[in-house]
């Protein structure tokens, strides 16, 4: 059993608010449904019986609905345990095939700001030749297409060629949109396999696979209102690939293992919410975010935006993402107070050992302070009202100096 | 009261967390995350800090449903213990770490980071006894007098013990692990950590060799001055020892020899006879008091190690210039052998802690009593 008393903790015992939508969102109730009933089928989607035909069937009819609400062909959807093993598939199994049939493609030019999943398989692979290129962003939290094309020629004008190339479509902390299309085509153009890590973008932008000029693509089905466990990498055809997982050959080869029906329908039921709701759900997340941004930096506390903030527009920020940089605050002393509030929000940066880390991201837009710097992400859903948001601002309000007090003992000084 | 209880992972703060639940107050519990190195699990059966004490930690928490965070005071824990400690040891002083981390991390860095969250106390998993007294609150020995841990609390001052929890110090550590599995806390038979925590193989000198390479000097005889071999840094020795002199016996007179001084600035680890060692004297600096402070001599016992003896004596204090906590000097009533600058001495009036101070110079001889 467990009780947490962080509820009593917070005082007047009200709701939770969940602000941490990026990290994770609830499931919606088709998805839920999908799951419970999925589960209760018998059957492996392999075995060829009437009960494996009956689970095959479910998953087949899950991947065509993926498929078609992320504009891609059902062959071209790969499941995964989730966006990770999708992102390190695309990488990893992409540079490999790539570098097996021509020796001199070695290249492989990424952000700066990519998610680890992407950062620590490319990084391992510059360790054992590749030739990795990491594109910084514009202090806005932007890639430039020029910078990616600078990185490009460097690799051709070392002598090799270029592999893959891996843009995320929008960062999971400051929640900046990437120029993905652009630079797909700028990288097809050099026979470069392209890849883009979707999981944050999936669901309140348009990403349709056919148009994005993409040869891979990660969702996550968690961070849409699916279930954790499960994620799809969708694979063009003629996309050379090589699997990371291997065993009985499901997928097209591409990742062995039972595929998890139950799982998958879920994944399926979300992404189809997710994708029909987009039009009326992305406005409403603007409109919110935009409320939340305004009520803080009008706090005066001097806060500001991480990344850029074009009020109105989800063009060039995630329609959820509310990133703040607090100068003069330890992160955890903000999230700690917050946390007592009944705001559960993140850094956004991954956690070591139940402390968050250095965000790679802030040092790569040059978000840099005299002393400590905190931040806080707050990231909005589908249960998310404007009520919350006039929650948050208000106990931002009250935790952020309480937090730079406990910053200035933090720092001190040796007895 | 809003309390913080500090949970290392072990059966001791987690115990103690339980408890001030059970007196009704509002726990949170922070396990600190004090090894640069946090992400990598138990080396050994021994030390502690590391992913897997935290893991229990969390696990203690969840099974008392409170809320549980990592504070990492890594940075402050290095600056203010592990680097305090290997200076200490390259000035030739033996230091205690533990006080240390008691005075500047957790009723310190700890305490006023919670004070400045909201939080009135911090509570931890110590054997020791806090007992309201006519001038204040006063800290005391645990009843357990195998565990009693009053000696490494010795450094807090009244303003620090006025937040101050040790919920421990009434029972006995057996006790305790009942409690623990009574509680259905998996870590309750988990084995105690008896040593330096950033130094989880036990190999102090190895550490020290490590963080302070080698610095060659002489090993000096205390009574003739003569060189009788070399050593490969003072950091490696510690008044009293005995071992790993390297000395060629056939020149000794039969006499066992022992390090009587460790003189790190002239890189010299001067050694003798057993009679050399037997201390009768102590002067003390960077003096704490616990309570209010005393004047003139009192009569005290004064225990010099974490797990040694009390030994009666009396305590002169010196004012310092401008009414500041002046020197301390301990007159002990029998030698004690063995003692290095650098340890602490802590003194009792009874059970109570009265204060502590650190041992700047000792002397073997009795010095005419009073001034």
């Amino acid at each position: 059993m467990s009780a947490d008393r962080s509820h009593h903790h917070s005082g007047e015992g009200a709701a939770r608010v969940y602000l941490d939508h990026a990290a994770t969102t609830p499931m919606v109730p088709a998805a839920e449904a999908a799951l419970a009933d999925a589960s209760a089928l018998v059957g492996n989607p392999s075995s060829l019986h009437r009960s494996g035909r009956r689970v095959r069937a479910l998953v087949e009819e899950s991947r065509e609905q993926i498929a078609a609400a992320l504009g891609a062909h059902p062959t071209e959807v790969v499941f995964t345990s989730g966006g990770t093993e999708a992102d390190n598939l695309a990488v990893t199994g992409g540079y490999a095939a790539r570098t097996s049939a021509d020796p001199l493609a070695r290249g492989v030019v990424t952000s700066t700001i990519e998610h680890h999943a992407v950062l620590e398989p490319a990084e391992a692979l510059e360790r054992v030749g590749a030739d990795l290129r990491l594109v910084s962003p514009e202090p806005s939290g932007t890639v430039a297409v020029e910078a990616v094309r600078d990185a490009l020629q460097r690799i051709e004008a070392g002598g090799a060629r270029v592999a893959l190339v891996s843009l995320m479509w929008a960062n999971n902390e400051i929640g900046t949109v990437q120029p993905v299309p652009e630079v797909a085509t700028l990288a097809r153009a050099r026979g470069a396999t392209v890849h883009s890590d979707a999981v944050q973008a999936a669901g309140p932008l348009e990403v349709s696979f056919a148009e994005s000029g993409l040869d891979l693509m990660s969702v996550s089905a968690h961070k849409l209102g699916g279930p954790a466990g499960v994620g799809v990498l969708l694979a063009r055809r003629e996309v050379p690939l090589q699997p990371l997982v291997r065993g009985g050959g499901h997928e097209r080869g591409l990742r062995s293992g039972t595929l998890p029906a139950a799982l998958i329908a879920a994944c399926a039921a979300a992404v189809s919410e997710a994708v029909a709701r987009r039009a009326e759900e992305t406005p409403r997340l603007v409109a919110l975010r935009d409320r939340l941004f305004s009520g803080v930096l009008g706090l005066n506390l001097g806060m500001g935006a991480g990344g850029r903030w074009t009020p109105g527009s989800a063009v060039d920020r995630l329609p959820g993402n509310v990133h703040l940089v607090v100068p003069g605050c330890e992160p955890d002393s903000l999230l700690f107070l917050l946390d007592a509030a009944g705001i559960e929000a993140s850094t956004g940066s991954a956690c070591q050992a139940g402390v968050p880390g250095r965000s790679h991201v802030l040092d790569a837009i040059g978000v840099r302070g005299d002393g400590p710097v905190g931040v806080v992400r707050l990231t909005l859903g589908r249960t998310t009202t404007e009520a919350d948001v006039d929650r948050a601002v208000a106990a931002l309000a009250d935790c952020v100096p309480r937090a730079r007090a406990a910053a200035s003992v933090d720092a001190g000084v040796p007895a | 009261m809003r309390v913080v209880a500090a949970m290392s992972g072990g059966v001791d703060s987690a115990v103690a967390a339980a408890r001030m639940l059970d007196a009704g107050h509002d726990v949170v519990g922070v396990h600190l995350a004090l090894s640069r190195n946090a992400s990598r699990l138990r080396e050994s059966a021994r030390g502690c800090c590391t992913l897997e004490d935290a893991g229990d930690a969390r696990r203690v928490a969840d099974r008392l449903g409170i809320p549980f965070y990592v504070w990492d005071l890594a940075e402050r824990f290095q600056r203010d213990v592990v680097e305090d400690f290997t200076a200490e040891y390259a000035a030739g002083r033996t230091p205690n770490p533990c006080l240390r981390c008691n005075e500047r991390i957790k009723f310190a860095a700890l305490l006023d980071k919670a004070v400045a969250l909201g939080f009135d106390a911090v509570a931890t998993g110590h054997y020791a006894r806090i007992v309201d007294g006519p001038e204040g609150r006063e800290l005391h020995r645990a009843v357990d007098p195998a565990k009693d841990q009053s000696y490494v609390l010795g450094v807090l001052t009244a303003d620090q013990l006025a937040r101050a929890y040790f919920p421990l110090g009434d029972t006995t550590k057996e006790r305790i692990r009942e409690e623990a599995a009574a509680r259905g806390f998996s870590i309750a038979r988990k084995p105690d950590s008896h040593d330096i925590c950033f130094i989880p193989d036990g190999d102090t000198r190895g550490f020290l060799s490590r963080a302070l390479g080698e610095a060659p000097g002489d090993l000096v005889d205390a009574t003739t001055g003569a060189v009788v071999g070399r050593h490969a840094g003072t950091h490696g020795f510690t008044v009293g020892q005995r071992r790993g002199l390297g000395l060629d016996r056939s020149s000794l007179d039969g006499q066992a020899r022992y390090v009587v001084e460790v003189d790190a600035n002239r890189r010299q680890v001067v050694i003798g006879t057993a009679d050399l060692l037997t201390v009768r004297e102590l002067h003390g600096e960077h003096v704490r008091w616990c309570g209010p402070a005393p004047l003139g001599h009192i009569r005290v016992g004064a225990q010099i190690r974490a797990h040694g003896e009390e030994v009666p004596a009396t305590a002169y204090l010196d004012r310092g210039q401008d009414g500041a906590a002046g020197r301390l000097r301990v007159h002990l009533d029998r030698g004690v052998r063995g003692v290095a600058s650098g340890q602490s001495v802590v003194l009792y009036d009874g059970t109570r802690v009265i204060g502590s101070a650190t041992i700047a110079a000792t002397e073997t001889r009795t010095p005419s009593a009073g001034r």
